[in-house]
């Protein structure tokens, strides 16, 4: 594409004119514009993310908030619970998406379909699907004792023990957000060459052999980028556990969160509550480095 | 296996469905399908008959507000951003891209209790503003980079030729970059709206009177009693989710494009 020096072409009638194009300026009047069109932008990242995060960083220097937070059973507890969610959720959902993902590649009406209300988990918002899910899980009244009953398997307090209100919070993860990254996965897919499954078939290579010589080395880089990014999202949920779990039975379900929640709202403690969140960010910042690098 | 698949996406938005339909004196006796459905759940939460929902146009208004405001400031600050990054291509530019990409994967809720103390300084908790920040803020990156995506693509001799006849940066801005990226505009001003019509967090945090809260902060509210109506509370999410979904379905084309799909082809 042309650009810079490239498109300053000499002489003749356009001369004067060129030089004031946009291609053709200095450097640094180039930043002088670029930054004026960005400013809108930088503001809200120095006022609302920078300023915020200094905030964060400057409360997590008081070393009495550690004391508190590494004393506090719940908040090992939390970190715990965050961890198994975060991993296991992540984990699972974006394996299922590679799988699902390779199954929805073929063209036909059967997948055509499936592709289309596989979408709808991910087009409704949050806060319906885990409604229902949560009625869906009352121990009383909701559908999945009725349905575990008729199997014979007797009716559970689904919500009311940690592990299986873990159990569903991680199950909603995956049906809320396995769509997105099936198709984000999909569409790295479609963008391998199709000469070299050609090629491949040619050699006579079955499809486990495809997938470990051909799919599998492409997508390793999409694939890490998305466990990464989905990680990193993850980690930071609130929404999802609040309103399934509340962190309920007895505080055995929070996730960093909704502690930081708890600890700011409930207790009042905004300097916990920060603190969570801190003791957080040094890993956070991390993974988000790494990913900048990647993605750039 | 595509049945299997198609099962487990359909159920929860079937149940969904059917406790939307069912009346109050089958809501506590679980079956697989509605013994009598009734559209009467609709009719109380559109004319706002029981104690649960008798703000629901007020929170209806609020949502749309915010998220109108929302999708203005978002098209806004990332139509001139991209048009920064993808059309004057400067220096910097690589700082401001790599800052949306920082605010675009941080997670928001990292940044909320901070932000909580922050517009409590400033004295703007419970208004719209609180919301309508936070929002853009977080809306703004992923807009940026699909504009970006597309800005790229125009040949730079366009706004080339522009320049000799004499025309500067902004009336090149408005006249042409914006009239060719209309599109995608539409496309990305409709996911800043959605993404405000979503969000849980910020709007729990920032808003607190009764007609001041949004939708889904309404919604969330009813969890504080032990006697909520989950068969009204259904009735809501079904109207609440109807305009999204129609949207994601017009534009997924759009939507899985942007930083990941980016990020495909560059690997």
């Amino acid at each position: 594409m042309a650009d810079g020096v490239a498109s300053a072409r000499p002489g003749g009638l356009f001369s004067r004119g060129v030089t004031a194009a946009a291609g053709a300026l200095s450097p640094r009047s180039r930043n002088v514009q670029g930054l004026a069109f960005s400013l809108p932008l930088i503001l809200l990242f120095l006022a609302f993310v920078v300023y915020p995060l200094y905030f964060e960083v400057t409360q997590a220097l008081d070393r009495y908030t550690y004391e508190v937070l590494f004393n506090d059973p719940i908040y090992v507890q939390t970190i715990v619970n965050t961890l198994v969610y975060v991993g296991v959720a992540v984990n699972v959902k974006l394996f299922l998406a590679l799988l699902l993902s390779g199954l929805l590649e073929s063209e036909g009406r059967a997948t055509r379909f499936l592709s289309a209300i596989f979408l709808l988990p991910w087009a409704i918002p949050v806060l319906p699907g885990i409604l229902s899910v949560r009625w869906m899980m009352s121990s009383q009244w909701g559908i999945l004792n009725l349905i575990s009953e008729d199997l014979g398997l007797g009716t559970h307090h689904w919500l009311a023990s940690r592990w299986t209100a873990i159990g569903a919070l991680i199950l909603f993860h995956i049906w809320k957000y396995l769509p997105f990254w099936t198709v984000i996965i999909l569409a790295a897919r479609r963008g391998i060459p199709p000469q070299l499954y050609e090629a491949a078939a040619i050699d006579g290579a079955g499809v486990f052999q495809t997938f470990r010589y051909i799919s599998f080395p492409l997508l390793a880089g999409i694939y890490l980028i998305c466990s990464l990014l989905s990680m990193v999202f993850t980690l930071g949920d609130f929404t999802n556990v609040q309103l399934m779990t509340g962190g309920a039975p007895g505080d055995s379900t929070h996730v960093l969160a909704t502690l930081a929640y708890r600890y700011t709202f409930r207790l009042g403690k905004i300097d916990w509550g920060v603190g969570v969140f801190a003791t957080a960010l040094p890993v956070t910042l991390l993974f988000i480095f790494i990913l900048i690098k990647k993605i750039k | 296996m595509l049945a299997l698949v198609a099962g487990w996406t359909l159920f929860p938005i079937y149940y969904m469905v059917s406790l939307a339909i069912t009346p109050w004196s089958d809501l506590f006796r679980p079956v697989y399908f509605v013994t009598h459905p009734t559209l009467d759940n609709f009719k109380f939460v559109l004319f706002q008959e029981s104690p649960f929902v008798k703000y629901f146009w007020r929170w209806l208004a609020n949502s749309l507000l915010v998220s109108s405001a929302v999708m203005v400031a978002v098209l806004a600050v990332a139509a001139m951003g991209s048009y920064a990054l993808g059309r004057i291509r400067f220096g910097l530019g690589r700082l401001v891209s790599g800052m949306t990409l920082f605010t675009y994967i941080i997670p928001a809720s990292f940044l909320s209790i901070p932000f909580f103390k922050i517009m409590g300084d400033y004295d703007l908790l419970d208004t719209y503003w609180a919301l309508i920040f936070a929002m853009t803020t977080f809306a703004a990156p992923y807009a940026l980079w699909v504009l970006w995506d597309y800005a790229k693509t125009i040949p730079a001799e366009i706004d080339e030729s522009a320049a000799i006849d004499g025309a500067g940066p902004l009336s090149i801005f408005f006249r042409i970059y914006l009239p060719l990226v209309t599109p995608t505009l539409i496309a990305v001003g409709t996911y800043a709206f959605f993404f405000a019509w979503n969000e849980y967090l910020y709007a729990v945090l920032l808003l607190q009177g009764e007609s001041m809260i949004t939708l889904p902060v309404g919604m969330g509210n009813f969890l504080t009693s032990d006697d909520a109506p989950w068969n009204l509370l259904m009735a809501l999410s079904v109207i609440y989710s109807i305009p999204p979904v129609i949207f994601y379905y017009i534009f997924r084309r759009y939507l899985t494009h942007g930083l990941v799909s980016g990020a495909v082809q560059g690997t």
